[in-house]
């Protein structure tokens, strides 16, 4: 085992991650740990731009953008959040310019926008365009770019280190986490007066996903294990449009720029749900609009998909503003966008929920926000909430560096104002127990087993549309599959680059993470946002207008409200 | 469609791999499957012990570069259709093999961020972005596509040989700011890249503009720094 001292530990380097460690780096002792190199951090794969209101191509005002967030997100939003959010997109955008972001410019050289679904020019009367934009690989150009500030400030990267655990104190106060090394399997113990968590998301708990691989929610079921609760955790975003059968995202830019959704009959379907957005409505709608589509037969050749059409785009918008989600439908569907249409169907694409923090990145542990020392998340894997039940396009990326920097400044006031906690005695010890026993044991049920039938269950009953019979049925299937978990055995027994082990592990986590979805899911008798339940369709602001905290306690699970921060925008029905 | 995998293994942790040795695997695969999930059949129902990179699957994360039937590629981005029913899979050359398809990254991130691969400018503007016209931007679009994968060095043979040679991935981000108009770091990068680790070493053999995944003129980028230096102007 290996010991090290720091003043904060950030742990995963995609962008959340990467925008609070420069705010650190030079000014305090941190590590960055990811389990994978940096810039193959999910956050690459973002496409569509990241909105801010810049007004650079049309009139447009942060209280627009915050009013679209609070609709967007059904309501549910934490307003005082959003608030935020929206105001320090403009400076947090700007100061990715700074940084070298190569932005897509206008004419005269500003930073170019356009549309993207839900965002709107004065409350709701049509698109705006917000969205700014690096052709169709935003995330890319952030995550290099961030990545590069990193390196240029020398933050110490922990590069293939996989956290197994992290540390409290017997006062509760975190204290550190606990590594594995993936190339020499040895534990780390990194000691620390402050921890951030930014893992991302969890879109393997499905079978149809634009996530990657590694999307396993390990930094969100690990302190779930130990009590800390998630919030929201119902409410998963379905992307409209995931390649067919594949789940690879084509960006709503693809729609931003003019795209249209078509059925069998190649009607475009969007203008009869929602006349003024059509196809540019909030994607949870979307996606609800393709799955009844689907239902009354007006899949293409009566399947489980429509058409996305792009052919009547000019050439150059194709090949200059959307090069790679055309790319990817030539390469893995070997078709031609400029002259077919593309198959797609509902992808789940992003976690509203997570590990429930204040607007500064601090986790809290209960109703009243009260937070636990020295614990932080950003990113995909917090939930602070500026989302609600569904998150707008383009939020996300706004999120990652306006929380994410926030995180990181406070921080750095907290590490300079408070002292290093001690260690729990033998600290490595539960992760050592976990990953013995999955090494030491001879036979028993194969990962992929139990993995698909998680991920069959959860895309059938826990998707777009849920009840609450189906979801009973996942309830007590996820139950299952966990007792099968207890005796889950892998191939790979060495201590080298062990990454059967390492899916193993991530297999227990998301098993955390689905059974966490489904509580919330249950408990939640209304439809809101992203969560659509066919035997409560309606909204019920009297009784749910509230996040939702699920903990894990000795005495089984426990689902508890926490209201709703309401301050400009009273709660009204959701028309598009 | 029934294929054979044939992978190059080695594991410092088992005797019988100690030796790097090709082993076969059958997989039934459907033609558009990607060689990715061919490699995670095998390794989820046959043999956990196979290891390799991957995270995106679909090509933008850079993991999982390796040598298919003799010339890099991602496994992710490459459909088994293309490849025939029986598959050679190697770890890319040129790098030390820590296990199975898993080369060491260290040296390449290393040539990297020797080329200083970042935004060299102190003079934000105090309000609103930097200016940039269409054009400005365009000069260095194809170079900040890289996704760091490693396929274009590996696919090098002057790196096999020159342990000291950046290699072509580095340059091309150097190209990505050098030629960004931006950018106040050209004559530092070129005076590194003008050293005998640099640009010179090259010799345009275009294995490296055919390796990159991102289609990016790889090539072209090296010819562009070299003339900067020779006629010390930024074009
Ligand atoms: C295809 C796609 C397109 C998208 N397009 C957009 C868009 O256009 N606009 C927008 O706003 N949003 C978009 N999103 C959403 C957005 O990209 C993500 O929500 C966001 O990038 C997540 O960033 P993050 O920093 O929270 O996590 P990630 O970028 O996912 O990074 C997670 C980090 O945690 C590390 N990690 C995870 N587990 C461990 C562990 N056990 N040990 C150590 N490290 C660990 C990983 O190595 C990684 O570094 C898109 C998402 C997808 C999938
Ligand atoms: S230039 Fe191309 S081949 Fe080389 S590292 Fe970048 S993406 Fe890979
Ligand atoms: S897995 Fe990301 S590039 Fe292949």
């Amino acid at each position: 085992m290996a010991y090290h001292r720091f003043d904060a530990v950030i742990v995963g380097a995609g962008g959340a991650g990467l925008m609070a460690a420069i705010q650190l780096a030079g000014k305090a002792n941190i590590a960055v740990v990811s389990k994978l190199y940096p810039p193959r951090s999910h956050t690459g794969a973002a496409q569509g731009g990241i909105s801010a209101a810049l007004g650079n191509v049309e009139e447009d005002h942060w209280e627009w953008h915050m009013f679209d967030t609070v609709k967007g997100g059904d309501y549910l939003v934490d307003q005082d959040a959003a608030e935020i959010l929206a105001r320090e997109a403009i400076d947090a955008v700007l100061e990715l310019e700074h940084m070298g972001l190569p932005f897509n410019r206008t004419p005269d050289g500003k930073i170019d926008q356009r549309r993207f679904g839900g965002h709107t020019r004065n409350y709701g009367e049509g698109p705006v365009r917000r969205a700014c934009y690096a052709a169709d690989r935003t995330g890319h150009m952030i995550i290099q770019t961030l990545y590069q500030q990193g390196i240029k400030h020398h933050v110490n990267f922990f590069d293939e280190h996989f956290l197994v655990d992290v540390l409290f104190t017997e006062d509760g106060i975190c204290c550190g986490v606990v590594t594995r090394e993936i190339k020499t399997g040895e534990l780390h113990v990194l000691h620390a007066k402050a921890v951030l968590i930014a893992t991302g998301g969890f879109g393997r708990v499905f079978k149809i996903t634009s996530n990657a691989l590694a999307g396993t929610g390990d930094g969100i079921a690990i302190p779930y294990r130990l009590g800390v609760p998630l919030m929201d955790m119902e409410f998963y975003q379905f992307h409209p449009t995931g390649l067919y059968k594949l789940g690879i995202l084509l960006s709503e830019a693809a729609r931003g720029e003019g795209g249209i959704l078509r059925n069998s009959e190649g009607e475009a379907f969007c203008a009869r749900y929602a006349p003024t957005l059509k196809d540019l409505a909030p994607r949870d709608m979307v996606s609800r609009f393709i799955y009844q589509e689907i239902k009354e037969g007006r899949g293409i050749d009566g399947k489980d998909y429509v058409h996305l059409d792009l052919t009547h785009l000019p050439e150059e918008v194709i090949d200059q503003k959307l090069p790679d989600i055309t790319d990817f439908a030539r390469t893995y569907l070997g078709v031609e966008p400029k002259k077919e249409p593309v198959p797609i169907q509902p992808t789940a694409h992003y976690a509203m929920g997570g590990l429930p923090t204040d607007v500064d990145g601090r986790v809290i542990r209960d109703e009243q926000a009260t937070p636990i020392p020295g614990f932080y998340s950003a990113g995909e894997s917090a939930c602070v909430s500026v989302h609600g039940a569904n998150r707008l396009g383009t939020n996300s990326l706004v999120d990652l560096v306006v929380f994410g920097r926030r995180a990181g400044r406070h921080m750095l006031k907290y590490i300079q104002e408070n002292s290093l906690p001690p260690l729990p005695r033998e600290p490595e010890l539960r992760a050592r127990a976990e990953i013995d026993a999955i090494l030491s044991r001879k036979s028993g049920i194969r990962p992929v087993e139990i993995r698909m039938a998680m991920q069959e269950v959860m895309m059938d009953k826990v998707s777009v549309v849920r009840d609450g019979r189906g979801l009973a049925e996942a309830q007590e299937k996820i139950q299952g599959l966990k007792r099968d978990y207890a005796s889950v055995a892998i191939d790979d027994r060495g201590q080298t680059f062990n990454t059967d082990l390492l899916e193993a592990l991530e297999l227990g986590y998301m098993l955390d993470c689905a059974e966490a979805i489904i509580v919330g899911a249950i408990a939640r008798e209304e439809s809101r946002g992203a969560h659509y339940r066919t035997d409560f369709e309606q909204r019920d602001d009297k009784n749910w207008l509230a996040h939702t905290l699920v903990y894990r306690t000795s005495g089984g699970i426990q689902v508890r409200k926490k209201p709703v921060t309401i301050t400009k925008f009273e709660p009204k029905e959701r028309k598009y | 469609m029934q294929v054979t995998l044939r992978i190059k293994r080695f594991n410092p942790d088992v005797p019988e791999f100690q030796k790097p040795t090709y082993r076969e695997y059958q997989v039934e695969v459907e033609p558009n499957d990607r060689l990715l999930d061919a490699l995670n059949k095998v390794k989820w129902h046959h043999d956990g012990t196979l290891t390799y990179r991957r995270s995106c699957a679909h090509g933008i994360c850079g993991s999982d570069a390796m040598r298919v039937n003799g010339r890099n590629r991602l496994a992710c981005k490459v459909l088994m259709s293309e490849l025939g029913t029986k598959v050679t899979v190697e770890p890319l050359i040129g790098f030390p093999v820590i296990k199975d398809l898993i080369v060491d990254m260290e040296p390449f991130f290393e040539g990297y961020k020797s080329v200083k691969p970042y935004l060299i400018a102190d003079d934000a503007p105090s309000a609103g972005e930097r200016l940039q016209s269409p054009e400005e931007r365009a000069r260095y679009d194809d170079t900040t596509k890289c996704i760091l994968c490693a396929s274009c060095t590996s696919s090098c043979p002057i790196t096999w040989t020159n342990k000291e040679f950046v290699g072509p991935a580095a340059i091309v981000n150097a190209h990505r700011f050098i030629f960004d108009s931006r950018d106040q770091g050209a004559a530092e990068r070129l005076r590194i890249l003008n050293q005998r680790s640099g640009v010179w070493r090259c010799r345009t053999v275009f294995n490296c503009t055919d390796a990159c995944p991102r289609g990016i003129e790889v090539t072209k980028a090296i010819e562009e720094v070299k003339r900067a230096l020779l006629f010390d102007e930024v074009q």
